[in-house]
This record gives structure tokens, C-alpha cells and sequence, in this order.
């Protein structure tokens, strides 16, 4: 199994409390990798929230070569987070030239245009630089995109962040996800490793995808570039997430009845049986059979978990206003934030959406069978 | 055969024929039972003259010999009453006197059944036994990466659709600005296939629907059967039980007078309406009701008159291209019920199945493909058609689950792959072999013949008697003195046998994969074979 942390707060924390989490945790993954998602930035990327950063690993001829690309394009460095590497390599990690974290200022061609054609541009420029990267094997690309930060690595969790030395005040943000284990299913590769993310929509989870081929095969016949890669049965958790926001327009309540619809009975006393038996249907494709605990992070800063419909994995939610944080164990969750409420934790179960808001204030639990709000 | 008499091209002794009856003198009573119940009267009474030495065992009597005769049972070689392998001497024989067993080599018999010009005719499937879907296994077992599901304590959901989905974004879209909704049924992945009124017995048709109203109302598993083209009882029509009913129409349109009429009159909208431009067992050829079953009842439903063949139509004679024969087909039947009755073509498998596919996916009112493949069964058929014509199931659905994945619809035109499905009796598991390559459901006929109503047919072609109406279980007879054999009440009960062991033995297949919620359709990744070439063209795992 692997381990999941994610917190937000209205103060920006470093990623390194949530590896700290995920070495409380440490029982329950082998400590084979780590993923970190940061979002809502603080320290100077506070002052550049339009800004697209772009995060990766790269070999020195991958910098030359994505300099080049980039200069092309019109973009140009606005910041950068310079990482200072110890010359002793822990063990189990790869020896690696640059890890990168860079903001950039858009083209000046690119003025004027909509949110939309942006974040389309951003990620059309993401799957270019990671197929030159596949190609030659001098880039990995996670995320390029505003106020995102990701970083993955093989290795132990803490060991890595350490490493990194991931403790420093110009690299904190106000929503971060955590992810402690490599992909085992599938080959190791740092493209499979969690959490994926795909304009502005990111998620980890816990559990193997066993529909993980048919919703494969339904997501890349959508022709929507952005769904690629497929490394890891729970990438198409973050692509079925961005497909139901975006594509289908709904919210994040209708997240769960695509993933793991209501059964017969559970449809015919909804208040919106028609709407959900019709989803039902024609998303039949993109019901993931579990077991899965997802936990993911939308643009408007909320943070959520799902468990799916046999909730086999474990989950739990908890906090004060101002802090909340999603832990796979509750021991992850003593860990970071010991002064709250226990009593008011909660632990998502198979009907159940655990979503924080943007403004951080309580837990919002979305029940399966509640009235969905209006189309629109 | 007397030394008198000239040997014909079609004297045939029984070593000749594909059948020999053993019978045995001394445990035999002359009961007559056998001769009775034999469905083509290849037994008769035999008088046997035996010579019989009798030697003396004084020096003073002396020895002689006698002349005695004894009654037995004689196996008939002309070919027209030639064994068919029924076994019901040796169900009917008081003392396990009788049985017939097969020859050791290829009989002769093939060589002469086609007297006056006629090419032999039969029931059954196609004579060559097992095939590819037993093959198959079921490589990707949940353990530790995730837990295998408990089969018998867990919950699970395995329905599948029969009706057009549309795509999400459409779906949204129309229900939104109230628009048409393509009526989609949510039913049970096995669907008994298309046997029609006339090609089977009252008691089997109406044990089958029994069965069928029993799964739905007391077991709820919403199970289908389609009526093959044989129209439908018009009490039927009227009644509630329709909604369990797909009503065939075929190139014949037989009993669609009595079905238009009862329109107005139905209480509920049938399930769905299948158009049938193939069947697996004989490809390009249309169905056949031989004479023989005919009688006053089925000559009523189909409104033709009685004791006359009724050969279908290879095709639907009034349309010429795959447009009109689809399009307008599906319109119009789908207008005869206001648009709220799924309708969708049943082929059989074909090297052309894309083309037709294809061109459903640009009809939006097409609701679903049914692919019949060579292993189907049939009630009559030229045998030719039956062994030599047609595409195998497990590449044509592939093929079309992947066509539809290309085109991205492959949630939108569901797919139900039939013939020969569980012919080796692993009904489960080829099922799910097939709802793995892609198809939404399983059709069958055959199987349920056999299992719910003892049909003894077999591949090594035993029995398989279907189209002359001599049944020896009733099953595919329209005499009554044969079908009283069969009561409609045990077929029902063998159907929901039937089915409620499926259903377990299904979901000892999903569970350990891991699959509960929903379905596995095209989930390929759990399927392994030994054969590479098999494995290459099904885009499947290659284990040895």
C-alpha cells in the first residue's frame, strides 16, 4: 500500500511537514518514492500567481535543450528555486544534474489571450518537453503550470526531502499533496509516481485500479492530448476528475457518482434519479472497481478526498478552521496537527466526498445521496 | 442381406453407419419400450433363426441339430432410418439392455443422406466440439496489491446495457434542454437468444418464460430472451411479461401481423426489438421451419397455412443496401413504439461485421449489435451451412470492441457476442471471456436446451434432430404426444437453476480480478492463452 498526506492551511507550511506525516506513516509504504504537489504558493512566488512555473528533473543537456525551446517560444525566467545538492547521495536515490522549479513570464505574443488558451498553450508545452524528454532521456516534467510546484523522486520520503533540504522559506505553500511510495504495478518510473496532475486538476491515491484498461482505452479515445501517459492505473483518477469538471461542467459532487455510481436502489430514491441514472450510463466506462482512496486538489485551492464504493482503504480528515489536512493514517494526521478536535475527525466512507473549501474554515462532507445542485 | 439380392451404391451394413446399437439377448424382455420411443425408427422387432448344435452325450443317442428362432431388437441400415446417437432405447429399457455407440471410424452415412437430391438437414451446431473461449483464462488475480473480493459476501452490481448510450457530453447536453433520450435497458449480461415459437415446443417456450418472469419478479435479475422469428402467443403480447421480451423480426416477418396488431393493446413496451439479418449456425441463409412442425397452433402465430416449410428469406427482400436495410429498418420499428423501445440488428459473425458496425455508429438510433458466431446452434439447417459456413465469435468481437474503442464509442453501441457460448458446458467462463474481449452480453440457446430441458445434441453429431419435429425430449417438437414429455414447470426451475449458479460462477471469475461495481467489459488485461498467434490476434496475454 502506499501513504497519502495533504494539508491546507492559511499559513503557507513547508512540504517537509508532509513528509514528516508520511514517515509517521512509514509502516504503511515501503518508502520507495515520494511525490509532492504544491499549490497556493507563498515566499516569492506569492508575488507571481500568474506566473506559470515549470517543475521537473533535468540532465544538463536537458537544461541547454529546454532553454533553447523555451527562449523559442518567447518565454523568459522570472524566478527560480536553485536547489544545493550535499555530495553525498542518500541511498536508493538517483544521481540527478538539476532539479528544477522555475517561473517564467509569458510571451509577450501571448497578451490578451483567455485563461483557457493559456492553460491549453501551458499543457501543450508540458507533453512537448516530456516527449523531447522521453526521446533522449533529459527531461522529466511534471507540471508547468501557475502556482504549482511538483517534485517526485525514488527513494524514502523524508530522506529525499531532506536531501533536497525542502525546508526553506522561498518554497512553501498554502496546499500540499504528498505521496510516499513508487508505482509497483507498473514499471518504476517517475511518470507513474503520484500525484498526476493535468490543468490545474491534481490527484494521489491510495489502491490499484483493477477497470484501470477499459478506462484507459475510454480516456484516449476522448482526443483530448492531455490524456497521456497511463504509466500508473491511477493517473486516469486525476484525467476522469479534470473530464467531469471540465469537460462535463459538473462539480466536484459528481465526481464520485461517475467514478462509483449509486447502485439500482440508490438511484431510485436520489432526488436527481434521472440526471444520475443518465450519468450512470453513459460514464459506465469511467467506473473505476477500486479499492481507491483518492485525495486531490482543484484550481479554486479545495482540497478533497473519495473513497470508492467498497472503501477497503483507509482515510481520515481532520483539523481547525484555518488548518485541516487528509491523512491515509491518523497517527499522519497527530503527527501535523495534534492540537485539534479529534472528536470531529472524520473518515470518508463509500458515499462520502470530505471536501475543504478554499477558505479553510470546515470540513464540507458530500453525501452520495444528497440533491445535486442545478445543472448549468 | 440375402446372397440374392444386388447391392445398391447405398447398402450400408452397420459397421457403415455412425451409430451401432448393442443390445444385449439376455438382458433384454422384449418389453417393446425401445422400439416404441426410438424418434426415427431405427430399431425394429427382429426375428433371429438360430442353429443350434446339440450333442449327445450317450454312446447310444446320437447328435443332432435344430433350427430354433429367438426375438431380438434389429438396427435398420437404410440410411433414411439410420441411428442418430438419441440414447432413448437406453433411458426407456427397463433392464440396461440397449445402448447405441458410436463407430470407430467416419461413418459412411454421410455419403448417402441427400436421397431424391436433398442435401441432409439437421438441428444442432456445427459437428466439431470445444473451441477457443475454453482456452482462454483469467490471468490478473487481486491478492495483496488489492484485496481479491469475497464472491459470495460481497456486493455486486453486474448488469450490463442494451440500448444506444449516448456520450457524455450529449447526455448532459439533452438532458439539460429535455431533448430525446435513447431508451437504454439495464439487463442481465445472459441473454437467451433468439429460439422462436415453432423451432421450439409449447412447453419448452413456455417453461423458458416462466423461468424467466420467476428471475425477474422473485430472484431480481432482470434476464432477457428474445423470441426468434417465430411472432409471439398473443396473450403474451397483452400481458406484463412482455417487458422481459425482445421480439425478433427476420426476413420472413413471421407473426409480425399478429404483433402489429396487438400494439395498441400492450400493457407494456417489450424490451427491445432485435432485427435479424444473420445467425451464426447458418450464414446468408434464412431460417427454416420444416413442414413437419407446422401444425394448426404455430400456423396461427405466424399466420401462414399449416403443414408447409416456411424457409426465410436470406435477406430482407424489401431493402437492397446496408443503408435502407439498417437505417430505415431501426427507424421504423423504433417509430412503432414512439422511440421508446431499444432496437438493434443481430448479424452473424463476418469478416464484413466493421462495415455494418460502422455504418451503426452513424445511425443514432441503432441501439446495440448482436454478433452470432459459427459455433451458434439452430433448430434446421442445410448441414453444410451449419459446418463449413461462418467466422469464429472471439476475433469478430474483438475486432469490434476495438473498432468502437478507435472510434471512442465503445460505451454506445453495446456489443452481445452469441454462438457457442459454454458448448463444452463452461458457461461462466466463456461468457466472461467474451464480456472481456469487449461484448456487453452473452447470448445463448443451445446451452439452455441442454441444461434446462436435457437436449441430448452434441457436436460428435448425436441427435440433432431439431428440424423434423421428433424431439426425443420434447424440446424442439410441435407433436403433443412427443412434448407431453417435457413439463414446462421443470424447465422453469432448471432456468433459474441455471441461472442462479451462473451467477456464482461469474462472480468466482470478477471477484478475484477485482471487479464488483461494474461489468469487466474489455477488461483484456485479465485474459491469458497459451496459443501465441491466439494471443497476438486478440491483443491478449501469451502464458505458458
Amino acid at each position: 500500500m502506499c501513504r497519502l498526506f495533504a494539508i491546507t492551511s492559511d499559513t503557507p507550511v513547508s512540504p517537509l511537514v508532509a513528509l514528516n506525516a508520511l514517515d509517521v506513516m512509514r509502516e504503511g509504504h515501503d518508502g520507495s518514492g515520494v511525490g509532492l504537489f504544491l499549490r497556493d504558493l507563498g515566499g516569492p512566488f506569492e508575488e507571481m500567481k500568474d506566473a506559470p512555473i515549470l517543475s521537473g528533473i533535468f540532465s544538463k543537456e536537458g537544461i541547454k535543450r529546454l532553454d533553447t525551446y523555451m527562449m523559442n517560444l518567447g518565454f523568459m525566467t522570472k524566478f527560480k528555486i536553485s536547489f544545493k545538492l550535499p555530495k553525498k547521495l542518500p541511498e536508493g536515490m538517483p544521481a540527478r544534474d538539476v532539479y528544477l522549479v522555475r517561473a517564467y513570464e509569458y510571451p509577450e505574443a501571448w497578451e490578451g489571450r483567455s485563461l483557457q488558451e493559456l492553460g491549453n498553450e501551458l499543457m501543450h508545452i508540458r507533453l512537448k518537453l516530456r516527449e523531447m524528454g522521453q526521446e533522449k532521456q533529459d527531461m522529466i516534467v511534471f507540471s508547468f503550470w501557475p502556482d504549482v510546484v511538483m517534485l517526485k523522486e525514488i527513494g524514502d520520503p523524508l530522506t529525499v526531502g531532506r536531501f533536497l533540504n525542502l525546508d526553506r522559506e522561498d518554497l512553501k505553500a498554502r496546499v500540499v499533496m504528498a505521496q510516499g511510495r513508487q508505482n509497483t504495478n507498473y514499471a518504476i518510473n517517475l511518470y507513474a509516481c503520484h500525484p498526476f496532475f493535468v490543468e490545474g486538476f491534481s490527484t494521489m491515491t491510495n489502491g490499484e485500479n483493477t477497470a484501470f484498461v477499459p478506462i484507459r482505452e475510454f480516456l484516449k479515445s476522448r482526443g483530448f492530448p492531455g490524456y497521456t501517459g497511463f504509466q500508473s492505473d491511477s493517473e486516469v483518477f486525476t484525467h476522469i476528475l479534470h473530464y467531469t469538471m471540465k469537460e462535463l461542467g459538473l462539480g466536484l459532487e459528481a465526481y464520485k457518482h461517475i467514478i462509483t455510481p449509486l447502485q439500482e436502489a440508490g438511484i431510485e430514491n436520489h432526488p436527481n434519479a434521472s440526471l444520475l441514472k443518465q450519468l450512470k450510463q453513459s460514464c459506465r466506462s469511467m467506473i473505476i472497481d477500486g479499492p481507491n482512496c483518492v485525495i486531490g486538489s482543484l484550481p479554486d485551492h479545495s482540497l478533497f478526498m473519495v473513497q470508492d464504493r467498497k472503501k477497503l482503504r483507509p482515510g481520515v480528515v481532520g483539523g481547525r478552521p484555518g488548518q485541516y489536512a487528509f491523512s491515509s493514517e491518523i497517527c499522519g494526521l497527530d503527527a501535523v496537527i495534534p492540537d485539534r478536535d479529534k472528536s470531529k475527525d472524520f473518515q470518508p466512507m463509500h458515499l462520502d466526498t470530505a471536501i475543504i473549501g478554499p477558505d479553510r474554515q470546515e470540513i464540507n462532507i458530500c453525501h452520495q445521496t444528497d440533491p445535486l445542485p442545478r445543472l448549468h | 442381406m440375402p446372397s440374392n439380392r444386388p447391392i445398391t451404391p447405398s447398402s450400408l451394413s452397420i459397421k457403415d453407419l455412425p451409430w451401432q446399437i448393442h443390445w444385449n439377448k439376455d438382458k433384454c424382455t422384449l418389453c417393446g419400450s425401445c422400439t416404441a420411443v426410438c424418434p426415427v425408427n431405427a430399431i425394429e422387432l427382429g426375428v433371429f433363426r438360430k442353429r443350434i448344435v446339440e450333442t449327445a452325450l450317450g454312446i447310444n443317442s446320437s447328435s443332432s441339430s435344430v433350427s430354433k428362432v429367438y426375438q431380438g431388437i434389429r438396427q435398420k441400415t437404410d440410411p433414411a432410418y439410420s441411428c442418430v446417437g438419441c440414447a432413448m432405447c437406453t433411458q426407456v429399457c427397463p433392464n440396461d439392455a440397449i445402448m447405441p455407440m458410436k463407430s470407430d471410424e467416419a461413418g459412411k452415412l454421410a455419403y448417402h443422406i441427400n436421397r431424391g437430391g436433398q442435401p441432409r438437414r439437421r438441428g444442432g451446431r456445427r459437428n466439431v466440439p470445444g473451441g477457443l473461449l475454453d482456452q482462454i483464462k483469467f490471468i490478473r488475480i487481486s491478492m495483496l496489491t488489492d484485496p481479491a473480493l469475497d464472491a459470495g459476501r460481497h456486493e455486486f452490481e453486474l448488469r450490463t446495457l442494451l440500448g444506444r448510450v449516448l456520450p457524455p457530453e450529449e447526455s448532459i447536453a439533452h438532458f439539460k434542454s429535455n431533448g430525446w433520450i435513447p431508451p437504454v435497458r439495464e439487463i442481465y449480461p445472459l441473454v437467451i437468444g433468439s429460439m422462436s415459437f415453432g423451432a421450439l415446443s409449447p412447453p419448452m417456450w413456455e417453461g423458458l418464460q416462466m423461468g424467466i418472469a420467476y428471475l425477474n419478479e422473485e430472484m431480481n435479475m432482470p434476464v432477457r430472451m428474445c423470441t426468434g422469428e417465430g411472432g409471439c402467443p398473443p396473450r403474451l403480447l397483452r400481458s406484463r411479461f412482455l417487458k422481459y421480451v425482445i421480439l425478433q423480426i427476420a426476413s420472413g416477418y413471421f407473426g409480425w401481423d399478429e404483433i402489429i396488431h396487438a400494439i395498441p393493446e400492450m400493457k407494456v413496451d417489450p424490451c427491445a426489438i432485435e432485427i435479424k439479418y444473420g445467425q451464426g449456425a447458418k450464414p446468408g441463409d434464412g431460417g427454416l421451419l420444416m413442414w413437419n412442425k407446422v401444425n394448426k397452433l404455430i400456423a396461427a402465430i405466424r399466420g401462414v397455412p399449416t403443414g408447409i416449410s416456411l424457409p426465410s428469406p436470406p435477406t430482407h427482400q424489401t431493402q437492397y443496401s446496408i443503408e435502407e436495410s439498417v437505417a430505415k429498418m431501426i427507424q421504423s420499428m423504433s417509430m412503432a413504439w414512439g422511440f421508446r423501445v431499444p432496437v438493434y440488428p443481430k448479424i452473424s459473425a463476418t469478416s464484413t461485421a466493421l462495415a455494418v458496425l460502422n455504418n451503426l455508429t452513424r445511425n443514432s438510433y441503432a441501439a446495440g449489435l448482436a454478433i452470432d458466431g459459427e459455433d451458434g446452434g439452430t433448430g434446421a439447417a442445410y448441414d453444410v451451412s451449419m459446418n463449413s459456413m461462418g467466422h469464429p465469435i472471439a476475433t469478430n468481437i474483438r475486432d469490434s470492441y476495438l473498432n468502437l474503442v478507435a472510434l471512442g464509442k465503445q460505451n454506445e453501441i453495446p456489443l452481445f457476442a452469441g454462438g457457442g457460448v459454454g458448448k463444452s458446458g463452461n458457461l461462466a467462463s466463456n461468457a466472461a471471456a467474451l464480456i472481456m474481449l469487449g461484448a456487453s452480453g452473452v447470448q445463448i440457446g443451445k446451452y439452455i436446451m441442454q441444461a434446462a430441458a436435457g437436449c441430448l445434441g452434441s457436436e460428435t453429431d448425436r441427435c440433432n434432430i431439431c428440424n423434423i419435429g421428433l424431439c426425443p425430449k420434447g424440446i424442439t417438437s410441435q407433436d403433443p404426444r412427443i412434448y407431453r414429455r417435457l413439463s414446462a414447470e421443470d424447465v422453469a426451475q432448471r432456468v433459474v437453476d441455471v441461472y442462479l449458479s451462473f451467477d456464482t460462477e461469474l462472480k468466482k471469475i470478477v471477484a478475484p480480478l477485482g471487479r464488483s461495481t461494474s461489468l469487466p467489459i474489455g477488461m483484456s488485461d485479465a485474459l491469458g492463452i497459451n496459443d501465441f498467434n491466439a494471443a497476438e490476434r486478440l491483443n491478449i496475454k501469451y502464458v505458458v
